[in-house]
């Protein structure tokens, strides 16, 4: 009776048998790397913004502090966009007539508003409010990254779930006193998790899980 | 394999006489590859076809408007989806009873029904992963159910029994898969050796991944086989006792019970063995197979029906004396419900199918009678069914509070869907007809007075 397959069948056979595994790991190695790639995430991706705004100007050069334009963050659930009367309280003044600047007084003059593009865009399942972030000690500088050294504006973190429950489940590697809450030099101390813990219970923190139910965040 | 004496203990043989190794070989591989495809098979082929259609359009309507579509709602959220799961999970158990423990036991009858009752295991097991599959409402998340490192840092909730459900039943599916895989390699390498077609020779060849029959091969066949059936064992038992966790974890009147996991595997071996008679009757009769699943074999699978039936029936009485031996009431209450309630039809139903009517099966007559035995069969599916209607629906439809009772009914596309997997389990088990040996060739042979000459339990048959 003749051969039905080649002598190098058996070779073929025995590779791919052992080649699957590879494969099937490889594949899901290189999803796990997919799903968390910056393409993916948005990480570091500059968004398009109507008018160039460079918060390393106005933030590090200028000093201005984060609440001058952001001025719901320790009231509402989101921190605010400053309205063009904002702008316009300094640009009234100063580059009065800079051409860069003829969409924020077109603004002005019409009364429609700047058209920002949002660059931390939370899903809209997850449950998020800064004022709660703020007042028990989380700094911007611990989500958004070192926005006053950024010339236009990128996100930093994923914003993935694991993201959010990293700092949930040990709050206290996070945690700042409230007067550093808008210093975005601030570093964390060497003793930072006894330091973090103090604050926890000053802050009265809830501990024992609740920061990571889930409808705390899926409500 | 202990090839037992085929005549021993009982008055009909596992195989009739007059057969040898090569009429055995023929006889079987004939359905496969002599015989042109019959006008029988093809109107069967294209009815249950039409059912498989009837599934996806049911599937297709069920993804573009959700679940909806289905009776469920709160609070019987779990109708019919549930109730087909359990119901196609436990006609699966007969295969691996069959395949490992009647193997470990030395049954040697088991041999002429053991491949299709595999077979009938894995497109049952197929059929009911189906149903929660699609229960999720959104099954393109399905792997949500395994724990992988995902972007969430979640993983699923391990002291929900409906995660173990997802370890419990793929791990069945995938040991019975091997274990029917394996058992097949060395009849894949005789269908190759005797097919006449170069597509026949490269598809059986690869599948048979090489095998030649020489001792060596037959030395390691037997130990993976033994090995295979030894992993396969636990899984007869774990498997429906993991979903009847579903139920007793819940702390639902009718479902909160100890007695769920044996009374559900011996309802899931109920089950099964009605489903493999109800499948070997009519193949027997439509390929002549008289001589190779015999009375024998039936009437042994009737006492295994009637044994197991009472097994049922005990769990039947222990929920009655628990419900007043318990002193609660909701527990009595969900008793009387099933009794007196709007669904009571369905219960002495139940009653009569599983209870009543097997019960005709202590008597040799009615064993030894092959249309009865299909009628019982049948009515012991349709009674298996109801059961589990009772358990899910009848439970859940009036719970603690009076104030959320409600009604449950199925709509269309509940039956659609229904009628749709019976069709995709016939569909799959007429295409393992035609292209697979039903019946295990080389086990067979090894029944055979040929296997006996050489008087060395140790040498296989040459093939």
């Amino acid at each position: 009776m003749p051969q039905i397959f080649h002598r190098s069948m058996n070779v073929v056979s025995r590779v791919s048998i052992l080649g699957a595994v590879f494969l099937l790991a490889g594949i899901a190695w290189a999803w796990g790397r997919w799903v968390r790639s910056d393409y993916m995430t948005g990480v570091g991706n500059v968004r398009v913004q109507p008018i160039e705004f460079s918060h390393r100007h106005h933030v590090s050069g200028l000093g201005i502090d984060c609440r001058y334009c952001h001025t719901a963050v320790e009231e509402g659930p989101f921190a605010g966009l400053p309205p063009t009367r904002t702008c316009m309280n300094c640009h009234s003044q100063i580059f009065a007539y800079s051409p860069m600047l003829a969409r924020v007084r077109d603004s002005y003059r019409t009364g429609e508003p700047i058209r920002w593009q949002r660059v931390h865009n939370l899903a809209d399942f997850a449950y998020f409010d800064h004022s709660i972030h703020v007042a028990k000690g989380i700094g911007c500088s611990t989500c958004h990254g070192r926005v006053d050294h950024m010339p236009l504006t990128w996100q930093t973190a994923t914003l993935h779930m694991e993201w959010c429950l990293e700092c949930h489940r040990q709050p206290e590697r996070f945690v700042r006193p409230r007067d550093e809450i808008y210093n975005m030099a601030w570093r964390s101390p060497p003793d930072q998790i006894e330091q973090g813990l103090e604050l926890l219970k000053r802050y009265h923190v809830p501990r024992g899980g609740k920061l990571t139910d889930c409808s705390t965040c899926h409500r | 394999m202990d090839p037992a004496s085929p005549t021993a203990a009982g008055a009909s043989p596992v195989i009739e006489p007059g057969h040898s190794f090569g009429t055995v070989t023929d006889k079987i591989s004939a359905i496969v590859q002599g015989q042109p495809t019959s006008r029988r098979w093809y109107l069967g082929f294209f009815a249950t076809f039409f059912f498989v259609m009837v599934l996806f359009y049911t599937i297709a309507n069920l993804l573009m408007v959700g679940v909806g579509i289905w009776g469920i709602n709160i609070p019987v959220a779990w109708g019919f989806d549930i109730v087909n799961f359990v119901w196609w999970i436990g006609i699966g158990h007969a295969g691996t009873l069959i395949s490992a423990i009647l193997l470990l036991l030395r049954q040697s009858w088991r041999t002429s029904i053991n491949r299709f009752a595999e077979a009938m295991t894995l497109f049952a097991v197929a059929c009911a992963g189906l149903y929660p599959l699609f229960h999720m409402g959104r099954p393109w998340f399905f792997y949500w159910l395994v724990p992988y490192p995902n972007t969430m840092d979640l993983f699923p909730q391990y002291r929900s029994p409906l995660v173990w459900d997802v370890f419990a039943v793929s791990t069945y599916l995938l040991v019975s898969l091997m274990f029917w895989f394996i058992g097949l390699i060395p009849d894949l390498a005789t269908l190759r050796d005797r097919s006449q077609s170069r597509v026949g020779r490269v598809v059986y060849g690869f599948f048979a991944m090489g095998w030649r029959g020489s001792a060596r091969h037959w030395h390691r066949y037997e130990t993976a086989y033994l090995l295979m059936a030894g992993l396969a064992t636990p899984l007869v038992v774990s498997v429906h006792t993991v979903v009847s966790f579903d139920f007793a974890v819940a702390t639902l009147p009718g479902w909160h019970a100890t007695i769920f996991p044996p009374y559900f595997v011996a309802g899931a071996l109920f089950s099964g063995f009605a489903m493999v008679l109800t499948l070997a009757i009519p193949i027997r009769a439509m390929y002549g197979l008289q001589d190779m699943i015999t009375t024998r074999h039936l009437q042994n699978m009737a006492k295994i029906l009637l044994a197991t039936g009472l097994i049922v029936a005990y769990g039947y009485l222990m929920e009655f004396f628990m419900a007043w031996y318990s002193g609660n009431r909701l527990e009595q209450y969900t008793t009387f419900n099933r009794l007196h309630g709007p669904y009571r039809v369905l219960y002495w139903a139940l009653i009569v199918c599983n209870v009543v009517i097997p019960q005709v099966l202590w008597f040799k007559r009615a064993r030894s009678s092959v249309p009865l035995l299909f009628v019982v069969a049948m009515v012991v599916n349709v009674g298996m069914w109801l059961e589990r209607f009772i358990i899910v629906v009848v439970s859940l439809h009036r719970d603690f509070l009076p104030s959320s009772w409600g009604m449950y009914y199925p709509t269309i596309f509940d039956w659609s869907m229904f009628l749709g997997t019976i069709g995709l389990f016939l569909c799959l088990l007429l295409l393992f007809v035609r292209f697979l040996p039903m019946i295990s060739i080389f086990e067979m042979r090894t029944m055979l007075p040929e296997a006996h000459v050489q008087a060395n339990e140790h040498s296989a048959p040459t093939p």
